[in-house]
């Protein structure tokens, strides 16, 4: 193969401060972080009450929440897309192409794995604490935000794991985003595109650059996790 | 007391409950009078915890009847209970109190200055900013005698407090239950420990196979128990 | 619970910026525009849209797709303007009412490429005809986009000009159903010939075997045309910059901005602009 080495060619776009790469980075982190933030904001308590929720259904939500952990991106992108396209139901909000489009899209890829490692942490919390909070006198309701705080070093874990999925993600941006340059052109859609230019050095160089910044993202959290785990018990 | 009409005394009929199909309390009549202190004691199996989850409110009866005084409306809210094993937040000691205050109803602006009354009552101030969850077993059991305490309860229900603890917590424990019963609580313990029956009890229930044996004064029971289980548990011989 | 407040600051600031983007582009001057790999992929948009926006202030937001994609997008009126090559498909989207008019801007050429030992003996013929013959004779691997785009589109002509029967025509005719360059890159790894804009085989790196094997024939160029999404379809569509930038296009400035866009001193597209077309 007479190409350049991908390793320095991703040594040569982290070091040159490469412009377009910053904004490219930039706007992968907004867009993913977005996602777990609405993801969480939603996901947190939607599991949290499934696993303290008593009533009709609740073992069928929990099956389709499980499942949904695998939908296939391409699918939850095409979904959107159809959505979100100005022939589709929500065509007037003019978010197809857009990062709002590509957030929503992510949301939706994560959503099931904090929904349902959510659930599973606070139901195997709730079975320690169920007579204590009773005792103090908390309803099932009440003991929502109670579970979630002590389970937060164990929720993190879901977070990054929905991060992680969302991303590594290509099929679901590439398709609600279009790669357009400058604008909804993420890390993966940027590999992508330079793979199917045939600049396979590039297209790894930009990828060990997005392992490099999960890496790093991943190693705070665990250290940060850690320190205050340590702290709390 | 405190200035709320008592709850006390607590009235239990025809007490029974199963579960799986096994029945494991058999009509259980009692009454329980404001100001002393309970000890239910029985060898293991007896029914023992199951009581005390029943008169606190954990468990519904399948049978029977308990009935705290008058039926006060917010009966429910006056009594307390401290497990063998306390679960703590994971959060600091006084988080924890706070948020038992919170879920009591306590008004935000109060939690904390009551939190940290409990704490000083005990002698825990120190522990105040601690995570709960790295403090030694004694220390998490003073500190959920305290947020009990805290609530400012009549009745404390206490499940074996100290069977997990060394001599030396136990000691501090019964040193915080008998302070607890001075102020005018009503203690009711369960124990398979006689030596901290006799020196804790006003009165034993004694409970055996789901049954229950004896209701006497303490000094009765340790020197002239009516029923041969008894005299068989005093004296060591009967632990199931 | 401070850690957790200052992260929720922190992860709401994200998504602010990044939503925050979408109500001020609304004064923005913006345009969609749905076109096609070959034009994205060979650096066309990247010269000539920044001299667009340097003399008009509109910003060019491309969305690259296959043709078919492409025209499809614009019929859902998910863009403002459609900027593809498939003359026969053009001109239907716009008889169908979908677009306004259709403006011819440019063409390019295809070539086919191959391997350099040249199994089925089609290096340097201009033929096209006679050189898609040689190959399905020879039964030479030939890697197909199969994916409805205006390449696909006129490879497929091509071989039906050239007499060649490609239902059953047994597994060396190789559908990769992607774009032009996941097809190349697969093509280089099995020696395989393609049918490629020149565009694109210029600006592409991994090229492993492949040369250049025919081109030159007429029958090879291939013409694109843009045209304004319908606005009495969908109202939304930015007529006036939309129109803008056609009319940049086919404009004397567009033109030569189009012709002077060289690699490695070669041309990729020849404006080709008349006046009063249809």
């Amino acid at each position: 193969m007479n190409q350049p080495n991908a390793f320095s060619t991703a040594i040569e776009l982290i070091v040159s401060g490469n412009p377009a790469l910053g904004a490219i980075v930039m706007l992968s982190l907004q867009v993913t972080l977005s996602a777990v933030l609405i993801a969480s904001l939603i996901g947190l308590p939607a599991g949290a009450a499934l696993a303290l929720g008593r009533f009709r259904g609740r073992s069928a939500l929990i099956v389709i929440s499980n499942a949904l952990m695998g939908l296939p991106p391409v699918v939850a992108g095409l979904v959107v897309y159809l959505a979100l396209s100005r022939s589709g139901p929500l065509g007037f909000l003019g978010l197809l192409f857009t990062p709002g489009a590509m957030i929503v899209a992510q949301t939706i890829l994560i959503l099931p794995i904090v929904i349902s490692l959510t659930r599973q942490t606070v139901e195997d919390l709730w079975a320690e604490y169920a007579e204590q909070l009773r005792s103090l006198g908390s309803s099932r309701l009440r003991a929502i935000p109670t579970l979630l705080w002590d389970g937060r070093f164990s929720l993190i874990t879901a977070l990054l794991a929905g991060f992680g999925r969302a991303s590594a993600e290509v099929g679901a941006v590439l398709i609600v985003g279009g790669n357009i340059a400058g604008y909804t052109r993420t890390m993966t859609t940027a590999i992508a595109l330079e793979t199917s230019k045939g600049d396979l050095a590039l297209a790894l160089g930009l990828g060990i650059v997005l392992i490099a910044i999960t890496l790093l993202l991943n190693t705070g959290a665990f250290v940060a996790g850690r320190l205050a785990q340590r702290a709390a018990g | 007391m405190h200035g709320t009409l008592s709850i006390l005394p607590l009235s239990v009929s025809g007490l029974g409950f199963s579960a799986g199909g096994k029945r494991l309390l058999h009509g259980l009549d009692f009454e329980l009078a404001a100001g002393n202190r309970t000890l239910i004691m029985g060898p293991n199996g007896a029914g023992k915890s199951l009581t005390l989850r029943l008169c606190h409110g954990l468990l519904q009866p399948t049978e029977g009847r308990i009935d705290w005084r008058g039926g006060l409306p917010d009966a429910d809210k006056r009594h307390a209970m401290v497990f063998q094993r306390p679960v703590l937040l994971r959060r600091t000691a006084l988080d924890n109190l706070t948020h038992a205050l919170a879920l009591a109803g306590l008004p935000r602006g109060e939690r904390e200055g009551r939190a940290r009354q409990a704490l000083s009552r005990f002698g825990l101030d120190a522990l105040a900013d601690r995570p709960a969850r790295v403090l030694s077993g004694g220390e998490q059991q003073r500190l959920a005698i305290a947020r009990a305490w805290a609530r400012n309860p009549q009745v404390l229900f206490l499940d074996e407090p100290t069977s997990a603890l060394d001599p030396a917590a136990t000691k501090s424990i019964e040193t915080m239950v008998a302070a607890c019963h001075a102020e005018g609580m009503k203690i009711v313990m369960t124990t398979h420990d006689l030596g901290q029956a006799r020196r804790l009890a006003d009165e034993v229930l004694f409970l055996h196979h789901g049954r229950l044996l004896e209701q006497t004064p303490a000094e009765e029971f340790f020197h002239k128990p009516r029923t041969p289980e008894a005299r068989a548990f005093i004296r060591g011989e009967l632990l199931w | 619970m401070r850690i957790l407040h200052s992260a929720l600051i922190g992860a709401a600031l994200c998504l602010s910026l990044s939503l925050g983007g979408t109500p001020a582009i609304a004064q923005e001057k913006v345009i969609t525009v749905a076109s096609t790999t070959s034009t994205e992929q060979s650096g066309l948009f990247g010269h000539i849209l920044p001299m667009f926006k340097a003399k008009t202030g509109i910003d060019v937001r491309v969305i690259a797709q296959g043709t078919g994609q492409a025209l499809d997008t614009g019929r859902r009126g998910d863009a403002d303007v459609v900027f593809v090559h498939d003359p026969n498909s053009e001109k239907k989207f716009v008889a169908e009412g979908h677009g306004v008019e259709r403006f011819e801007v440019m063409y390019n050429d295809f070539v086919v490429v191959g391997p350099k030992s040249d199994p089925a003996g089609v290096m340097g013929m201009k033929d096209i005809d006679a050189a898609l013959k040689k190959i399905a004779a020879a039964k030479t691997p030939f890697a197909s986009r199969g994916d409805d785009s205006g390449t696909h589109k006129a490879e497929q002509r091509l071989w039906k000009a050239a007499g060649v029967e490609l239902k059953g025509a047994g597994d060396w005719y190789r559908e990769t159903g992607s774009g032009m360059g996941p097809t190349l890159n697969t093509a280089s790894a099995m020696n395989a010939y393609a049918l490629t804009d020149r565009g694109t085989w210029l600006n592409f790196k991994n090229r492993g075997n492949l040369v250049i094997a025919v081109e030159g024939d007429a029958k090879l160029f291939n013409q694109y045309g843009v045209m304004l999404v319908n606005p009495a379809k969908h109202p939304h569509v930015k007529k006036e910059l939309g129109q803008a930038f056609i009319d940049w296009l086919v404009s004397a400035e567009g033109q030569k901005a189009i012709a002077d866009y060289k690699i490695d001193g070669e041309p990729l597209f020849f404006a080709n602009a008349k006046k009063g077309q249809s």
